[in-house]
């Protein structure tokens, strides 16, 4: 076991880590932070997404050691200051983006890495950078509906 | 997941040492761990290749584009766009966004997936693989299904890419998992047309001669008019059978050239 330090919502922490210690479980069971979600663990769903250094990625695909010292992201911080919900967050309630939730810190972290790249995707530009996000509740449609409007776009019709 | 030692050198030198003494190379992990994740490899030391910069970038040399063996999809994507516009739009295709900010054009060149796309860009572009020790066509690099001239120890430095005149690859992809079920990179040289296929043959990507005479001859899609390849060695699987995806190479093709 060594130490491996990095940010994590803006704060230096460190956790005990194998060479094997995935992100993903550097996160839920070294920090405890489990608002990341282990849907598949092999690269498919993305229910894991986070940021690393301002990137989308697959925590269960990333051994912690080989990120150390990196600017991590969950969706633990992804609230407001003050601890309400950001726009995007609060775009996935209004429009019931979610049902079960089990993707949605997936869904929310790979939209905000959308939205960081371009503030203004199409529908089909939203579909498409969601390709490695899978839900098993909504059907897809209230989600990309969630991210248009929180990009202040139009929500596509049913 | 066996355990094992993560190195993580900052140049190029020691991580050739390392994997000298056995080691093996993590590149994006992208398909390394989940292999290990199977229990599939038990590697005992990884050399992470993400901390070595000279192993990252796009950049303009002489007779093409020189893509570093550790530099993402997503890289390539967006710095290969003014040099190689089929190449970036190839990486923009490869899985899905978090998928390609992590895998690399050398895991994916090294790994050899018969189903892989970045194969089908060397092969048609008739690239050079360049290595710690030596620079290898791409003709005589892909020796099978994830078979490479690679010797043990050897790491892809780099993938230097001759720029065509016209290009296009086109896949049809498997939904499921996002590879090609198919998939054709087409190229227009001054000194003639390649063709490669990814995803269709069992012996991994090939090019298609035939269709490289006929797009040499004239580069339309007619000219592939009544062209076909033999099934016999075609990947049969639930998703197609090898009838199927030898149809599917013939409209790939005709779709690439309608597309370059
Ligand atoms: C969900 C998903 C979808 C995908 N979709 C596609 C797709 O549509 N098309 C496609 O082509 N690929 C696809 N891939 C594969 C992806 O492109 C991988 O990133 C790539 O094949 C391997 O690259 P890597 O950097 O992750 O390599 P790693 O997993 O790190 O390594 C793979 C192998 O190559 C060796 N290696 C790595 N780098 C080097 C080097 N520089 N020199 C020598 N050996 C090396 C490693 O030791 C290992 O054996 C997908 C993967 C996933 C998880
Ligand atoms: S848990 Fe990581 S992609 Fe499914
Ligand atoms: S809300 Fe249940 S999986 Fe997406």
């Amino acid at each position: 076991m060594t130490k491996t330090t990095m940010t994590v919502n803006g704060k230096s922490v460190s956790a005990a880590t194998e060479g094997r210690t995935l992100l993903s479980a550097y996160l839920r069971d070294g920090l405890g932070l489990t608002g990341t979600h282990i849907g598949c663990d092999t690269s498919q769903c993305g229910a894991c997404v986070v940021h690393v250094d301002g990137l989308a990625v697959k925590s269960c695909s990333v051994f912690a050691q080989d990120i150390e010292g990196a600017d991590v992201k969950t969706i633990e911080g992804m609230a407001n200051a003050d601890g309400s919900l950001s726009v995007l967050q609060q775009a996935f309630q209004d429009h019931h983006g979610l049902q079960c939730g089990f993707c949605t810190p997936g869904m929310v972290m790979s939209s905000a890495a959308l939205l960081a790249e371009n503030p203004n995707p199409t529908e089909h530009q939203v579909r498409d950078y969601l390709e490695g996000n899978l839900c098993r509740c909504t059907g897809y449609h209230n989600i990309v509906k969630a991210v248009m409007a929180a990009s202040d776009q139009a929500v596509p019709a049913e | 997941m066996y355990d094992f030692t993560l190195v993580k050198p900052k140049n190029l030198a020691d991580a050739v040492a390392a994997i000298a003494d056995g080691a093996q190379a993590l590149s994006g992990g992208q398909t390394l761990l989940p292999t290990m994740k199977q229990r599939l490899a038990d590697p005992g030391t990884l050399v992470s290749l993400s901390g070595i910069p000279e192993l990252h970038g796009v950049c303009k040399g002489d007779g093409g584009i020189i893509i570093g063996g550790a530099t993402p999809h997503a890289v390539v994507a967006r710095e290969a766009a003014k040099y190689y516009p089929a190449l970036a739009a190839l990486a923009n295709q490869i899985g899905d966004p978090a998928v390609r900010n992590r895998g690399t054009i050398g895991g994916s060149i090294a790994n050899n997936d018969p189903s892989a796309c970045y194969p089908a860009a060397a092969l048609g572009s008739g690239a050079i693989i360049q290595t710690n020790t030596r620079e290898i066509a791409a003709d005589d690099y892909f020796r099978g299904m994830f078979e490479t001239a690679l010797h043990e120890g050897e790491i892809v430095t780099g993938v230097k890419f001759p720029v065509p005149q016209k290009a296009a690859y086109i896949k049809f992809v498997q939904p499921a998992s996002r590879f090609a079920l198919v998939g054709a990179f087409v190229a227009q040289f001054a000194d003639g047309v390649r063709v490669a296929i990814t995803g269709a043959s069992n012996n991994g990507v090939f090019r298609w001669a035939e269709a490289e005479a006929a797009l040499s001859a004239n580069f339309a899609p007619k000219a592939l008019m009544g062209l076909t390849l033999p099934a016999d060695d075609m990947i049969s699987d639930l998703h197609g059978t090898a009838e199927y995806r030898a149809h599917l190479c013939g409209v790939m093709v005709k779709r690439a050239v309608m597309a370059a």
